[in-house]
Formats: structure tokens, C-alpha cells, sequence
């Protein structure tokens, strides 16, 4: 038992699974029976819908095992260390047998997450036993120069990954050419897409792969300050990232003459966000840090030659970051042999939604989107009709299920009208109405329009009156078009990224939904039975007890029944609130 | 716009305990005159009580010289910034896409139910303020809310209301 080793997922969903309880429990038992197995913590894999996650390692080989909790613990220490009988069914993945899940984490090509789910993240030591700064020490033993170090970034293709798909290279090289005293190299860390969690996890996983990518970033651009924009929702990022630059300044990686070169002197900052959806676009990024409102300014002048403070400066993305390190070691023809002839290596995609294995996934460009959706995602839950998948988050767009052949590829992405944006990646079923997922992402860019540009501000709020009133029933002839006109103003009209790409949620769900708008505005039905306004409520005699509890939930006192008697609701009076179908424990109210 | 929630704020005023603005103190002394310091201070005093309260504010006029109207304007742009107190438990409904499409709108209207405020209200006993949120990045546990640090995934409305009022029994059987 002494070489075996039990390893707890210890990430902010593995925590929310309850995985805390787990790891108390297995060292209740350690220290409880003297037993001497090694127990460590790590942080997630991306197979989120087994959370909570243990690994035991042992003589035999590598076992993970899903959904544990404490009762599971205890069995787990029974039967597997003390029998050497690893329990089989819970175990979800294996080096030694094929499981069911096997496929989610064999489908993968993982070099950003390389280690998250490998290596305890609190501990420097790990990361550096799996090639940990080897590749800022490998160019400064070879001696590359920093233009030859933009060179390899520029041959390994990878574009930035926050979204926007900007050569990394070219970034960097721009900044490279302005000369000043002052230079910042910024890791945009302000995660604020709903349905995207990459950042959070790579953070909170290898805090240390992203410190390295922005050190060799920083000798490349020659940055004398980096500064790391992080969402203050991500407490566990923020430790885990403290815990590391601590670790780095430590080992002479950060602070003054670092790697024991004379006069570089180079450190890295945290800076809280303070929760602001706009701050991701880069200038408003920076007049945040600057401390004001962030609100994007005009470009140019670009960031790499006046940005933070008016100082040149460089902005990449988390993922972007812990790419590069790699690409440094293994060279930028290992990453570009990967990806399609435009989008080169790999995207880390956080799957949600109606899927059955919802989590991180990491694939190589040029995947189908079929493939992610069922090979890796096992598909639709409950096995109900795939509908769409929702890329880009609020800047993208809704692509069909006859669209699903569609290769993940910068291009192919926006040719279909969303965009592959930051890597959520939101499935959806028959049971979703795309009128309200649409009208869902205008009222998030409404509330986070920054207000500097009047189409930006007032056009969202006016295309959101329009995409209510259609899913509340009082959707007029004409009004498709109003949309569409609006969106093409608000896209050339607004200054930055937020307001170019808000119409397009509307955009896309028309172009390839239009039936479902129709149905909304002019028969006033809602083919998904999801807008509840559009619906008419029902009693099913059969399934009715006479339980008189839809009756008492009734605001409007439009249900009529005894006890024991069939309910019956006035269509008149209904207000098509919904309580009667969500109290009826009987299913026996009928939607329409 | 991001200014709607000014409105939000604007109709729960009440009449406010005046707070302790010595605590500011060695808040003010680290950050004193260094570039870029309105966020970390706004969001240090929001760390001491829990809001930003209006002594606050001009105490770091006086302090600091920053301008009243920009340190409003900045506490009015980022979500994160409170003008009024809140409750000792925070719920964070979480209203990302991934719980969106998994229907947390009826969760949330349960909640409502339950604790008898609107959105961003604090309940009556002070137990409770409810605040919807973006998204919490915990997205294959949709629907999911957090209350203090602790996570709760794979909600529906009984589910939360009952987590709520367990709440509310501890609550009430510590203070007897």
C-alpha cells in the first residue's frame, strides 16, 4: 500500500460536487487506521459529470473512479487498497480495461490542459517534474533571441484564443517593435462568457503553465510588468494563482535578476475584476486596471504601441498563455500538425447544456462538431432530439443541427454566422426555444453595454423590447425585419467587440429559425413549449387526484375543483404563470 | 445599460446604522497616492462592511482626493460594488446559459416565493439577499446557485427552497 497513491479532484466544480468531504474523509481513515498510502490533491480533468473524481494509483496501474462520495470512500479503501479488488463499477476510466467514459478523455488532444488533473497545483515541485519552466530555461541556455522566440509562436499558428483568433505571433512581434521604458504583458483572465469556464479551470489546475507562458511572452516582447485581470467570482483561481507567483518569486523565476540573469528584472501582479462582462475587450480591460469605468476607447492608438498607463503592452488570453510553453519544448511543428490549414493545435471547449457528459474537453482544430456532441459528449441527455449547439457565448451565434458536419475552425465557424469565440459551447434540444435563447443573450448584452455607443446602448435595449414582446405573444408583422435592421446598425455603429457582435444571438437563430419566430408572432405558439405565455394550461381528467394543491397556487383563481374532484381551468382567467404545472406532483396539467 | 441597477439600489433605502470609517484606515495607508487604486479601494471598503456606505465614500474624498463623482461612477459601473447592506447570506443564483437552458428561471421564481423579495432585496430578518448572477463557471452542475462559498448544483425549486429553509431552522435554533 505504500506505493499507492489516492488523488482527489479538488477543482471549483469537484468542490461543488462536494469532493471536500471526500478528501476529509479519506484522510479521516489515513490517520484513523495508520494506513500509508500517499493522498494528494488535484484539480479537474474536465469530466465534470463524474465530479466528485478519485484516482487511486497503485502497483497495477491507474484507476479513476466517478461520482464518489464518503460512503464510496470507505469502500474504496476497503476493497481496493486492503483487497486489491479495484470495484469496477464505479470506476470510470482506467489505463488497464476499457470503460464507458474511456472515450471522453481517449478522444482528446490535450496540451493546454497537459497537467490539470495531473498535478497538484499548489505545488511548483510537480509541475516542474512534467518540463515546468523548461522552455523559458531552454531558451535562455540556447540563447534565442526574442525575435526568433516570436518566430516559433508565429510558425506554430496559434491564434489567440480569447475569441477573436489574432495571430499570437503578430501580437507579440507589434509590441516588440515599440521601444519605452515601460512595457506590460497583460493575461486576460476575465472570463465573463455564461457557459465558459476553460479559464477558471486552467487556472485553478496549472497556474503555473500560464506564470511561464507570460514570463517567456514578457522576454519576447520585453515587458518589465506582467499583470493578470481575474474575475474576483474565481476565489480558488485567485488563491491557487497567489500561491504560485509566491512559489515562482521564491525559486528566482520572478522579481529581480531572474533565472539568474543580471538586470531582468520582471514581476507578475494579480488584478481583481470587479464584474464587468465589457472589460474583456482589451482597452476597457486596461482602463479598468487604470481604476476607472471600463469602457473601451478608440483604436487606434493599438495597445501595442499605447495601452496600459500609455505604455505599450500586449494582451493574451489564459489558454493562449499555456499553450506556449509547449510549443516552446516541443517545437511549432508538433503544435501545427494539428488543426486545419488556417487554425492550427488545439481549443478547449467547456460542453454544457442538454449533453450527457457535460465538462472540459480539449480537441484538435478541424473536429466536427457531430463528434464533440456525441463521441465525446455521449450525446443528448435523455436521448431527445439534438437541436443546436450555442458557440461564442453572447458574441456568437446558434448553429443548427444540419450544420453539426460543420468543422471547428476559426473560418468555418464565423461562416456560419456565430463565432468560435472563447470555447462555450452550449447544446441544446427540442424542448430550448430559440426565440428566448436569443432574447436570454440580447438581455445580458443589454445589461452589460457599456453605454459610450447610442447603438450599442439603446439599439440592444430596443431589440430586446421586440424579442419580449414576441415571446410573450404580442409579436407584430414586421417586426423579423426590425430585428435585422437593428442588428446591422448596431454591429457597424458600436465601437467595440461587444456591440459588433451582440445581433448576432438574433442574427443566427432568424437565419436558421425563422419558422420558430413565424410560429411566435403570427400563430402565437411556441413549437419548443418553452415561453410560457404562448402556452395554454390544461387538466388531464386522468392523471387528476382532486389534490386541490394546483387550486390553492392558482394566483388568479382560475382553477375550479373539489377534493377528490376533476379540476378544470378557465382559459379566461389564466394568466399562463405556470405555478399549476410546476405544484402538480401528478404530471397531470398538460401544456400546449 | 450597466446604470439600470443604480434603480435597484435606489428603492431599498432605508435608514442605515452609521458605520466604524476608522477601519478605513489602513486601507487608505496602502493605497495612498499609488496609480490605479479606486478598484482596490472601493473594493476594500466593500470587504470591511459588506457595501460601500456613503461616509465611505467621502471619507476617501477627504482622504485620498479622489473625486466623489468618480468613485460613484466607478462603483455604479461594476457589478461586484454594493451601496446598501446586505444579508449574512448571500444567494447567487447563477443565470448563465448552461442554467438558463436548464430552467433555472423557475427555480429562481420559487426562491422569490420563498423569501418574499425581488431580486437584489434583503429579506425583512435580514437572513438573506438574493442576487442573480452571470454565471458561477460551474456550468455541468446547472442549474446551480452559491450561498457564502458554498456551492449547490443540480437544483429545482423544491430542492432550493428546502436548502433555504434548512437555513433558516439552524438560524433560528442557534438563537435559542
Amino acid at each position: 500500500m505504500e506505493n499507492t497513491k489516492i488523488i482527489v479532484g479538488l477543482g471549483s466544480c469537484g468542490l461543488a460536487a462536494g469532493a471536500g468531504k471526500v478528501y476529509d474523509e479519506f484522510k479521516r481513515i489515513k490517520e484513523a487506521d495508520n494506513l500509508v498510502f500517499e493522498l494528494k490533491k488535484t484539480s479537474c480533468i474536465g469530466m465534470c459529470y463524474n465530479e466528485p473524481l478519485v484516482e487511486v494509483i497503485d502497483e497495477t496501474g491507474s484507476y479513476l473512479y466517478g461520482k464518489v462520495d464518503v460512503k464510496m470512500a470507505d469502500e474504496i479503501i476497503d476493497k481496493h487498497l486492503n483487497k486489491f479488488s479495484p470495484i469496477k463499477e464505479f470506476i470510470v476510466s482506467s489505463d488497464q480495461f476499457e470503460t464507458k467514459d474511456g472515450t471522453f478523455l481517449n478522444g482528446q488532444v490535450r496540451i493546454a490542459l497537459r497537467d490539470c488533473g495531473y498535478i497538484d497545483p499548489e505545488s511548483i515541485e510537480e509541475y516542474e517534474a512534467r518540463q515546468g519552466y523548461e522552455a523559458i530555461k531552454k531558451i535562455l541556455n540556447e540563447k534565442i533571441k526574442d525575435t526568433d522566440v516570436i518566430q516559433i509562436v508565429m510558425d506554430s499558428g496559434l491564434r489567440g484564443r480569447g475569441g477573436a483568433g489574432f495571430s499570437t505571433g503578430m501580437k507579440w512581434k507589434f509590441c516588440n517593435n515599440y521601444k519605452a521604458p515601460n512595457k506590460y504583458i497583460i493575461c486576460n483572465a476575465d472570463e465573463g462568457d455564461p457557459g465558459a469556464f476553460m479559464d477558471r479551470s486552467l487556472l485553478e489546475g496549472d497556474p503555473h503553465a500560464v506564470l511561464e507562458g507570460m514570463i517567456i511572452g514578457a522576454y519576447a516582447i520585453g515587458a518589465t510588468e506582467g499583470i493578470i485581470y481575474c474575475r474576483a467570482e474565481y476565489p480558488l483561481a485567485i488563491k491557487r494563482l497567489n500561491i504560485a507567483l509566491d512559489q515562482a518569486r521564491k525559486k528566482g523565476y520572478l522579481g529581480e535578476n531572474i533565472f539568474g540573469i543580471e538586470g531582468w528584472n520582471f514581476d507578475i501582479r494579480i488584478k481583481e475584476g470587479a464584474g464587468a462582462f465589457v472589460c474583456g475587450e482589451e482597452t476597457a480591460l486596461m482602463a479598468s486596471i487604470e481604476g476607472e469605468r471600463g469602457m473601451p476607447r478608440k483604436r487606434p492608438p493599438f495597445p501595442a504601441e499605447s495601452g496600459l498607463w500609455k505604455s505599450p503592452s500586449n494582451i493574451n488570453n489564459v489558454e493562449s498563455f499555456s499553450n506556449i510553453p509547449w510549443i516552446i519544448n516541443n517545437g511549432p511543428a508538433a503544435y501545427a500538425q494539428y488543426g486545419t490549414e488556417k487554425s492550427k493545435g488545439t481549443k478547449v471547449f467547456a460542453l454544457t447544456g442538454k449533453i450527457k457528459n457535460g465538462g472540459l474537453v480539449e480537441v484538435p482544430m478541424g473536429i466536427s462538431i457531430k463528434d464533440i456532441v456525441y463521441k465525446l459528449g455521449g450525446g443528448i441527455i435523455d436521448d431527445k432530439k439534438f437541436k443546436a449547439v450555442q458557440l461564442g457565448g453572447p458574441s456568437g451565434g446558434c448553429i443548427p443541427e444540419y450544420l453539426s458536419d460543420t468543422m471547428i475552425d476559426y473560418d468555418s465557424v464565423v461562416a456560419t454566422g456565430a463565432i468560435m469565440g472563447s470555447g462555450g459551447m452550449v447544446v441544446m434540444d427540442e424542448t430550448t426555444c430559440m426565440v428566448d435563447i436569443a432574447r436570454f443573450f440580447l438581455d445580458f448584452t443589454q445589461k452589460e453595454s457599456c453605454g459610450k455607443c447610442t447603438f450599442c446602448r439603446i439599439g440592444t435595449k430596443r431589440m430586446l423590447e421586440i424579442l419580449t414582446r414576441i415571446t410573450e405573444g404580442e409579436g407584430k408583422v414586421g417586426d423579423i425585419e426590425m430585428l435585422e435592421e437593428l442588428a446591422s446598425q448596431i454591429r457597424d455603429a458600436s465601437l467595440c467587440g461587444l456591440g459588433n457582435s451582440a445581433p448576432n444571438p438574433v442574427l443566427t437563430t432568424i437565419k436558421y429559425f425563422r419558422d420558430e419566430y413565424e410560429a411566435h408572432i403570427r400563430d402565437k405558439k411556441c413549437p419548443a413549449l418553452c415561453c410560457k405565455k404562448l402556452l395554454t394550461y390544461t387538466v388531464i381528467p386522468d392523471k387528476c387526484t382532486g389534490c386541490v394543491v394546483c387550486k390553492r397556487a392558482c394566483p388568479a383563481n382560475a382553477i375550479d375543483g373539489d377534493k377528490k374532484v376533476v379540476h378544470f381551468i378557465h382559459q379566461e382567467l389564466c394568466t399562463k404563470c405556470g405555478a399549476c404545472y410546476s405544484k402538480c406532483k401528478f404530471e397531470a396539467i398538460q401544456l400546449n | 445599460m450597466r446604470v439600470a441597477r443604480l434603480h435597484k439600489n435606489g428603492s431599498s433605502v432605508k435608514v442605515l446604522k452609521p458605520v466604524d470609517i476608522s477601519l478605513m484606515d489602513p486601507l487608505i495607508e496602502k493605497y495612498k497616492g499609488k496609480k490605479g487604486s479606486l478598484i482596490p479601494l472601493l473594493q476594500g471598503t466593500q470587504n470591511l462592511y459588506g457595501y460601500i456606505p456613503r461616509e465611505a465614500f467621502q471619507k476617501l474624498a477627504s482622504d485620498t482626493g479622489l473625486k466623489i463623482s468618480e468613485m460613484y461612477g466607478v462603483a455604479t459601473f461594476y457589478a461586484q460594488f454594493r451601496l446598501s447592506p446586505v444579508g449574512k447570506n448571500i444567494i447567487r443564483m447563477c443565470h448563465g446559459t448552461a442554467c438558463h437552458v436548464q430552467n433555472v428561471t423557475a427555480v429562481t421564481e420559487d426562491l422569490i416565493d420563498e423569501l418574499k423579495i425581488k431580486d437584489g432585496e434583503t429579506t425583512e430578518d435580514g437572513l438573506f439577499t438574493l442576487e442573480t448572477v452571470a454565471c458561477l463557471g460551474c456550468c455541468s452542475l446547472a442549474p446551480v446557485m452559491m450561498i457564502g462559498e458554498e456551492t449547490h448544483g443540480k437544483l429545482d425549486g423544491k430542492k432550493a427552497v428546502k436548502i433555504i429553509k434548512d437555513m433558516r431552522r439552524k438560524e433560528v435554533t442557534s438563537k435559542n
